[in-house]
């Protein structure tokens, strides 16, 4: 086996979950209500994760691969590290800081390339194409771009990989193009890619009490501080690494606010309804107009 | 969807206060808790375990198994040279299944298990069948491993047992064309190989469920000039030799998914598992009782589907200007499905406790020697097992062909419909009463403790257990009940336990005592619910009404078998005959 160990990072958020959206959604002016929603592994992420561990899988009898999951945002988002962890990622890590608070995606893509040079050689980072809160797919190529990778995007399939080499499929709107790099390399994932693997079930049993320091430290979890921290004594795998601004060693003027041109300039409530209703009757020739209509106006 | 979480019966079983004592044997006190990664630190801990990865299960089973099982049922397996290949649905519930660790939840975590009970394992087996019975076969025979955990030498458990967790099938190979029910006269020859060390089997097996499996568990006459069950030894032949044929796979009626194949043994390769000559009397009762087991789950799971797809059929589908789950003869069928699914559970995770008890005890004593009350209790719970095994067997799997019928009642003619998930259950479920012995083998094998009175023992001690003041009534309904049985007991007793009239009446007794068994447990179950959550309306709440339900159907069948037996005169068997 191969000294050397391959090492893969994939990025990952914790997102309110936006299709599952009940009235309370929206607060009186028009933000999100983060409470009223449930927080989920963003879908796109979930399937990068996959792909992380499909890599791993092909290269773990040649050589040692390592899969890391970094997330940032608040304490509770280790549950993403949990998720990571029950389903195959060999360790993870909360970037978590009040000075992150209000980054757009110019000073979270910072953050992150800050947290991943953090880990020393990198050879893949996989991160899902987009978050369903944002849908802004920016965060991903600027991670790439601040690294000073090349990058992959719309990755829909894994065709091979090799110690040197990996090759992927990815998903354009007019088709597929299967693309070749070296590492290393940024890799998003579109939402087409396979499923994430399930929770391992002997993985959920070792992991089920890993937590973080901040999580022993907010006093709703029902967590005892002092029996944590005999128990990480005894076993040092249950505890999930968090990193702050200061342990990510950034230029603190490109954090949170201060490092986000974007500027929220006002927010509409929109509601949507259907405009207008068309009956289409059951024969061959009303149904070969609809279908030119619905190519024409490029709906499908 | 998940078919764990909207099941708060299972939950309700998972905490019964007997799983207290099955965990910390299980556990040996929680010894592995500081060095072992997954072990369990304390009860508590251990029933978090078993629900969490009950979870999983049920998140697949209703997502991904449930979604896959029409299309299984359509594709079925096939033939291909000589080799069978899964539908489709059936290889991707099979690799899901497997990459989330749950194939081996029941051996010892130093073989890649879980070392979970078996209570929580049969759940899982309840949860998968629900979404597919068929595919339930092929995880469920997962049970080979606790065959050869049992009774095989260290170096095959080595070998054999972590692959188990890889995804390894498994399958038993015990039909042959003239040895069904009676297996005694298996004649597949086994004969030992001087010159390459090992077992050679020759010779031909039909029916085997999952025939192509990786790891399979044979039958077989390995003391020539032989003809009974004294002769036959098992054995484990390793797939990867490449020396068994598939010569065809049967074309059924239900289970489609699950492949039933017929077997040619050419000289292949075997390892002798335990000592020759205990293959049947042995090795293959015991894995005939844990599979008898796997069949009450089978048969509990589908007819929670089938009860599923008739309520949900019935509240939707409006006639005469209403729903017609208003109507009395329609909400009649749908609380008899109900109280019967909930009392045959309740039969099926008694049983799965005492099995746990004695399993969990045996396993224990080969570590140290049990005191005397532990092996008093080992054999009173294996006894428990071995009684209560064969009544489980028989009334969940005719209660879920009974149940499975109804359903496509309630559906009217489009329950008739190929369209209608129904039909699919009720083909799956008519082998239920049948494999792994028929309903018939299973009174044959029940009415032993119905002459020596081990029911009748059972009874008595639920009737000593408490129940609340306003549990009363019920209770003393049952112990009318139970004079009836004793009539009828009485009654058939009187023509000699060995007479043709007394086999003639087996089974009438059996059910009998049934009846009884399912009244008791529902009451204990209500009793458990009541001084939880008082009277009030909640999910448990049901148990209580299943209870009034059984007891009220129980009172009329004993009344009917009472009368049936006080008029039967032994010169009515010609009658029939």
């Amino acid at each position: 086996m191969n000294n050397k160990e391959f090492q893969i990072v994939v990025l990952a958020k914790q997102v309110p979950d936006t299709h599952n959206v009940g009235k309370d959604a929206m607060k009186e002016d028009g933000t999100i209500n983060r409470a009223a929603l449930p927080a989920i592994f963003n879908p796109d992420d979930l399937k990068a994760l996959e792909m992380a561990l499909a890599c791993k899988d092909a290269l773990k009898n040649i050589m040692d691969v390592k899969v890391s999951v970094i997330t940032m945002g608040p304490s509770r988002a280790a549950d993403i590290v949990r998720e990571s962890i029950f389903r195959g990622a060999d360790n993870g890590f909360v970037v978590s800081d009040k000075r992150f608070a209000g980054s757009d995606t110019l000073a979270t893509s910072y953050a992150l390339s800050a947290a991943v040079k953090k880990l020393g050689h990198i050879d893949i980072v996989f991160s899902g194409r987009q978050a369903i809160d944002g849908d802004t797919a920016q965060v991903g190529p600027q991670v790439a771009e601040k690294l000073n990778i090349p990058q992959v995007t719309y990755a829909e399939e894994l065709v091979s990989l090799t110690e040197n080499e990996i090759v992927i499929k990815r998903r354009l709107d007019r088709g597929v193009e299967t693309v070749k790099a070296k590492f290393p390399v940024l890799v998003t994932v579109h939402g087409n890619a396979n499923d994430c693997r399930p929770r391992h079930a002997a993985r959920l049993l070792t992991y089920k009490k890993a937590c973080s320091v901040s999580e022993i430290q907010s006093t709703d979890n029902g967590l005892q501080s002092t029996d944590i921290v005999s128990l990480w004594e005894k076993k040092p795998y249950l505890k999930i690494e968090e990193w702050t601004a200061d342990d990510i060693n950034p230029d603190f003027d490109r954090l949170g606010l201060n490092g986000s041109p974007t500027k929220v300039k006002s927010i509409e409530n929109v509601v949507l309804t259907s405009k207008e209703n068309k009956k289409i009757n059951n024969s061959e020739s009303e149904i070969n107009d609809l279908m030119k209509e619905l190519i024409t106006a490029h709906i499908i | 969807m998940n078919f764990y979480n909207d099941n708060k019966s299972l939950k309700f079983y998972l905490s019964h206060p007997v799983m207290d004592k099955i965990i910390k044997l299980k556990e040996r006190d929680f010894a592995d808790s500081d060095n072992d990664m997954m072990a369990p630190t304390d009860v508590e801990d251990a029933i978090d375990n078993y629900d969490k990865v009950l979870e999983i299960v049920g998140d697949l089973a209703a997502n991904v198994l449930e979604a896959n099982a029409e299309d299984v049922d359509h594709e079925g397996p096939q033939v291909v040279d000589n080799e069978i290949v899964y539908a489709k649905g059936t290889k991707k519930n099979h690799e899901i299944l497997r990459d989330a660790g749950l194939y081996g939840m029941s051996l010892p975590r130093k073989y890649k298990g879980l070392n979970f009970p078996y209570v929580p394992y049969v759940m899982a087996a309840e949860i998968v069948s629900r979404a597919d019975a068929g595919f339930a076969n092929i995880w469920g025979l997962q049970d080979c491993a606790e065959t050869i955990y049992e009774f095989a030498s260290d170096e095959i458990k080595d070998k054999y047992l972590p692959l188990i967790n890889e995804g390894f099938t498994c399958s038993m190979a015990l039909t042959e064309p003239d040895a069904g029910s009676d297996l005694q006269s298996v004649r597949l020859k086994a004969t030992f190989d001087d010159e390459h060390n090992c077992w050679r089997l020759n010779g031909v097996k039909r029916f085997i469920t999952n025939g192509d499996a990786d790891i399979q568990l044979v039958l077989a006459r390995s003391e020539e000039g032989t003809t009974d069950g004294r002769g036959l030894s098992y054995f484990l032949y390793d797939r990867r030799d490449n020396a068994v044929t598939v010569r065809r796979i049967e074309n059924k009626l239900g289970i489609k998914g699950s492949p039933t194949a017929e077997l040619v043994f050419n000289n292949a390769p075997a390892l002798l598992i335990g000592e020759r000559r205990m293959g049947l009397i042995k090795y293959v009762m015991s894995l005939m009782n844990g599979a008898r087991l796997g069949v009450g789950a089978q048969s509990v799971g589908l007819a929670e589907a089938a009860y599923h797809e008739a309520l949900n059929y019935a509240q939707q589908r409006e006639q005469f200007g209403k729903a017609i789950i208003n109507f009395p003869q329609v909400y009649e069928m749908l609380g008899t499905m109900r109280a019967k699914i909930d009392a045959t559970r309740s039969l099926l995770y008694e049983t799965s406790r005492f099995v746990d008890l004695y399993k969990a005890y045996d396993s224990v004593s080969k570590e140290r020697s049990l005191s005397a009350e532990e092996r008093q209790d080992m054999k009173y719970s294996q006894r428990c097992a071995d009684m209560m095994t064969p009544m489980l067997k028989l009334l969940a799997s005719e209660y879920a062909n009974q149940i499975a019928y109804d359903c496509i009642q309630v559906h009217g003619g489009s329950g008739f419909m190929k369209e209608y998930k129904c039909e699919r259950l009720y083909r799956d479920a008519r082998i239920l009463s049948i494999y792994e012995g028929t309903s018939q083998l299973q009174v044959v094998a029940a009415i032993r403790f119905i002459g020596n009175g081990a029911y009748l023992k059972r009874i008595e001690e639920y009737e000593a257990m408490p129940v609340a003041e306003e549990l009363m009534p019920l209770r003393e309904r049952i112990m009318k009940m139970k004079e009836s049985y004793l009539k009828i007991v009485e009654t058939a007793d009187k023509f000699g336990t060995s007479s043709e009239a007394y086999d003639f009446l087996a089974r009438r007794m059996v059910e009998a005592m049934g009846h009884l068994i399912m009244s008791h447990l529902l009451l204990q179950d209500s009793n458990r619910v009541y001084e939880t959550t008082g009277l009030q309306d909640n999910e448990l709440s049901r148990l209580c009404k299943s209870c009034k339900i059984i007891i009220a159907l129980g009172e009329a069948e004993i009344a009917k078998i009472l009368t049936f037996v006080e008029n039967f005169k032994e010169e009515d068997l010609s009658l029939y005959n």
